[in-house]
């Protein structure tokens, strides 16, 4: 239990400087996309919930489950399409591409 | 067992990468898309890999819950481009409500065995899961104008005093909880203070804060989430969490620097306090105006023209009337592009999504830092919807609020032409001293109406 505990530690660590690194370089004229894209990947929430509705351990536990599942499937859901439906707009001027 | 225990992680592995992936292709345009795909796949797998690990057990309820949230997330995903901040509010809310429930199964699942450590990790995806729900819902209703919270800062005395006893309380009972968790009748508390403590710390935040605080939700949204990854011991949410959490926090960051404010004081301070400093003093100075043809005559004769939108577009939803403008000042040789502000409109990148959609291609739009030593060079800037991110104040007047704020230098143009409805003042009731400059020209009335009459002339009239 311990171990598992100090090895999350360390992955949450790492991830928040890999975080960190790649963010930065988002450029700002993509800011939006990249808030509603984090936003639908950080949705992965949802395993978490399917195991709570999966296991049925108790009532409670399945509805609530089952109400973050809706919860987090509209943020995948909604997310993805949006920040695609964005992404496609931004169009380059000219045949130079950067 | 053993198979499939490891087939589920290596999905989730290869999720993780596919997520992290995702983020670095976000980071051009041309690459973006294929950072959405690879997070669809992603997503794709470890869902799978999750229903596959629990086989046929039960999935009624998760089926009834995937359909459901798809059905819901279809309309969100399709809002319009002008309501993306109050979608993207409404989504940090949904996530922050996915992980306060799951942690509250997870409590009285595992009660009273809980040991510490998990105990602290678990009371903090709750209360940051509880009070990211009621702030976003309180932010989106905000964005969305509702009648209910006024848009408006509502500040009070002992603001902050209340907000801290809140604060204090939720975290009293986590500590209650850690030592003692079979006291299991506190732990509502740890949910409902802080669903208060949300509502009471967005109510003083006003339109031109909204970048940081949605931001900063953002980051309580990802950092919930990473807690729980910690309660159920699962890497790939710590990871999507961690990667949420500091996107969140790197917004938050640029959000406040471009306003010359710390955190602290967008959430602390409340704008409202600040407008007493706002005498205006410049009441009896005149100010030229023009009319839509003469603007179009000036611009016909510019060679570089700098256009700086701000919210006040959105509003008027003139992105598209902006567009003619753009195509009619091309087609004669022009130059036109625009300038940017980091906090222009209500969330990070708000005004280049709203230009992106009326077809402006990526590479005119500029950021503040990159067109603001070409102003002295630029014939005409046009301030369409823009205030306070233009006001010169910032650079000079010491005693001014939003003194040290950075600004798109507009004024250092040789003409400068501000589309306002009239000579009210700013989001935060500052004079703007731009207004007043031999070289400014206000073209009063509607953004929308008056860059269609500047096309109109541009077009029709002397060409």
């Amino acid at each position: 239990m311990k171990l598992d505990l100090l090895t999350s530690l360390y992955v949450f660590m790492l991830a928040a400087f890999i975080g960190f690194e790649v963010i930065r370089r988002v450029s700002p004229l993509l800011h939006t996309p990249l808030m509603s894209l984090t936003n639908a990947l950080d949705a992965i929430a949802v395993v978490g919930a399917i195991v709570l509705a999966a296991e049925h351990k108790t009532t409670l536990a399945a509805v609530l489950g089952t109400i973050a599942i809706v919860a987090a499937t509209s943020n995948i859901v909604g997310g993805f399409i949006i920040t695609d439906r964005m992404l496609r707009m931004f169009k380059s001027s000219g045949p130079k591409k950067p | 067992m053993i198979f499939s225990e490891n087939f589920i992680e290596i999905a989730y592995i290869i999720a993780t990468a596919l997520f992290i992936l995702s983020l670095k292709w976000l980071s051009s345009p041309t690459t973006a898309r294929r950072g959405v795909w690879a997070g669809e796949i992603g997503m794709g797998l470890a869902i799978a890999g999750t229903l596959l690990h629990f086989g046929i057990v039960d999935l009624k309820l998760v089926a009834i819950g995937l359909v459901l949230g798809a059905v819901i997330g279809v309309p969100l995903g399709k809002v319009a481009m002008t309501a993306v901040p109050q979608r993207t509010a409404l989504s940090h809310a949904f996530g922050a409500l996915c992980v306060t429930l799951v942690g509250t199964s997870e409590f009285y699942l595992r009660a009273p065995n809980i040991p510490p450590f998990m105990m602290a990790v678990l009371s903090l995806e709750v209360i940051l899961g509880s009070l990211t729900f009621t702030g976003s819902l309180m932010a989106a209703a905000k964005l969305q104008e509702l009648r209910w919270p006024p848009q408006r800062p509502v500040t009070y005395k002992g603001q902050n005093f209340v907000n801290l006893t809140f604060l204090s309380l939720a975290i009293i009972v986590a500590a209650v909880l850690v030592l003692r968790p079979d006291q299991t009748r506190l732990f509502p508390a740890l949910i409902f203070i802080p669903l208060i403590f949300g509502v009471m710390l967005i109510i003083p935040i006003g339109g031109a804060d909204m970048p940081t605080v949605i931001s900063l939700l953002n980051s309580y949204a990802g950092l919930s989430a990473a807690a729980m990854g910690f309660v159920l011991n699962s890497k790939l949410l710590i990871i999507a969490g961690a990667l949420d959490g500091s996107s969140g926090f790197i917004l938050s960051v640029i959000m406040s620097k471009a306003m010359n404010r710390s955190f602290t004081n967008v959430l602390f301070g409340g704008f409202g306090q600040i407008q007493t400093a706002a005498t205006s003093e410049q009441e009896a100075k005149p100010v030229k105006s023009a009319t839509a043809e003469e603007a179009a005559s000036i611009l016909s004769a510019a060679s570089r023209v700098a256009i700086v939108p701000g919210y006040g577009m959105a509003v008027a939803q003139a992105q598209h009337k902006v567009r003619e403008l753009y195509d009619a000042l091309t087609k004669r040789g022009i130059d036109v592009r625009f300038g940017i502000h980091p906090v222009a409109g209500r969330m990070p990148g708000h005004m280049n999504v709203l230009l992106a959609e009326a077809d402006i291609p990526y590479d005119k739009l500029m950021e503040m830092d990159a067109i603001n030593g070409d102003f002295p060079q630029t014939d005409v800037a046009l301030v369409i919807g823009a205030n306070d991110v233009t006001n010169p104040a910032a650079r000079t007047v010491q005693s001014s609020p939003i003194y040290g704020m950075p600004i798109l230098d507009v004024d250092k143009a040789r003409t400068v032409m501000v589309i306002k409805r009239g000579m009210g003042a700013g989001f935060a009731g500052i004079e703007n001293p731009l207004y007043y400059m031999d070289s400014t020209l206000m073209l009063f009335g509607d953004a929308k109406g008056f860059v269609g009459n500047i096309v109109r002339e541009l077009s029709g009239g002397h060409g």
